[in-house]
């Protein structure tokens, strides 16, 4: 299971040094522990897109940040994933709740954002691993440090 | 009203050793003016995104500093960037070429040409450093000052629009810009 303060260790193992974010209702819970966190900084932004810009600008000055957004940002975002991803080919490591994952599951939501998220996700071309309550924040650190040394973009999406 | 050239030769006297990110219309005259490893034409770009990449490069980069230009069209597309930038103060210089066009698809206005106030638009957003500038002679003057000190700044630039004009390109891949940004901020190649 995934909550605030395993998260940040997660990240700050990785060596992660900043979060760019724009919360949800389930990842909006982590703010806190991300808050106090003594070795990120947390960055709010205003629209998702912007989140993938300013996290590639930290990228090319020679930080080392993540992205931590709702998968209808991930929606919104769309060309700056494109332009950043594919045209700069600057590689990010994206966290993306996917909102109603486990009541679509459960066939008690007809919310589409989980109909949706991995296909965008595929279309952008964006290696990914869905984690869900049978995974850890381990998973996490594992993820990130396998597309570092790969140098190249992956996504984490999180089942909400 | 200014033309862009006249713009931008006052930006190329004051921009000292900060990194520049032209975009749009600016991004095919700025390398008349620099092309140096820290000039970074954003193109192909994520229309409206540049203000949000230079204010990354400026908090990993805060002892260097970062001048943005940007059009007014592309202000548009991501009016909160003015409010990010006002959050996290870095130092971000975004100078807003305004010129009521999309210049680079031909010269078709934008929505609010002659009406939309970007330098109000950026203090109602928390930016305390706004100019604006109406005249070439004005901009001379002034820039020295609005050019210095602490950012987040914005400057706007009342530019007179160009209609047929041909899409801007870069001067090189953008993988070689990356490559140069990159040696020019210190890194080792990749």
């Amino acid at each position: 299971m995934f909550d605030g303060a395993s998260v940040v260790q997660a990240l700050q193992d990785c060596g992660v040094t900043h979060v760019v974010w724009i919360p949800d209702s389930d990842i909006g819970r982590w703010e806190t522990e991300l808050r106090a966190a003594p070795h990120m900084q947390l960055l709010r932004v205003c629209r998702e897109g912007e989140a993938i810009a300013l996290a590639a600008g930290l990228k090319l000055g020679g930080k080392s940040p993540v992205v931590l957004i709702q998968c209808t940002g991930l929606f919104e975002a769309g060309d700056t994933l494109r332009n950043i991803l594919h045209d700069l080919h600057v590689p990010l490591f994206l966290l993306i709740g996917v909102r109603s994952y486990r009541a679509h599951q459960r066939g008690e939501s007809t919310d589409s954002c989980p109909v949706f998220t991995e296909p965008i996700v595929r279309a952008w071309q964006i290696p990914y691993v869905l984690l869900d309550e049978r995974h850890a924040p381990a998973d996490i650190t594992a993820a990130y440090r396998r597309a570092n040394a790969k140098d190249e973009s992956f996504a984490v999406l999180l089942a909400e | 009203m200014m033309t862009l050239r006249e713009a931008l030769e006052v930006v190329a006297l004051h921009r000292g050793q900060r990194i520049v990110v032209a975009t749009m219309s600016s991004a095919g005259e700025w390398p008349k003016w620099s092309d140096t490893p820290l000039d970074f034409i954003y193109i192909p770009s994520a229309m409206g995104q540049a203000p949000s990449l230079g204010l990354g490069l400026a908090l990993a980069q805060p002892e260097r500093g970062v001048l943005v230009l940007n059009g007014d069209g592309c202000t548009l597309m991501n009016l909160g960037c003015l409010v990010t930038l006002a959050h996290h103060p870095a130092n971000v210089f975004l100078l807003i070429v305004e010129n009521g066009l999309y210049e680079v698809t031909g010269g078709q206005p934008t929505a609010g040409a002659g009406r939309v106030d970007f330098a109000e638009l950026s203090r109602a957003a928390g930016i305390g450093r706004v100019y604006r500038f109406d005249r070439a002679d004005a901009w001379r003057d002034g820039a020295a000052e609005a050019l210095s000190g602490p950012g987040p700044v914005v400057v706007c630039l009342n530019v007179e629009g160009r209609v047929g004009q041909k899409t801007p390109k870069a001067p090189r891949p953008m993988s070689e810009q990356i490559a140069r940004l990159r040696n020019g901020l210190g890194f080792s190649p990749s």
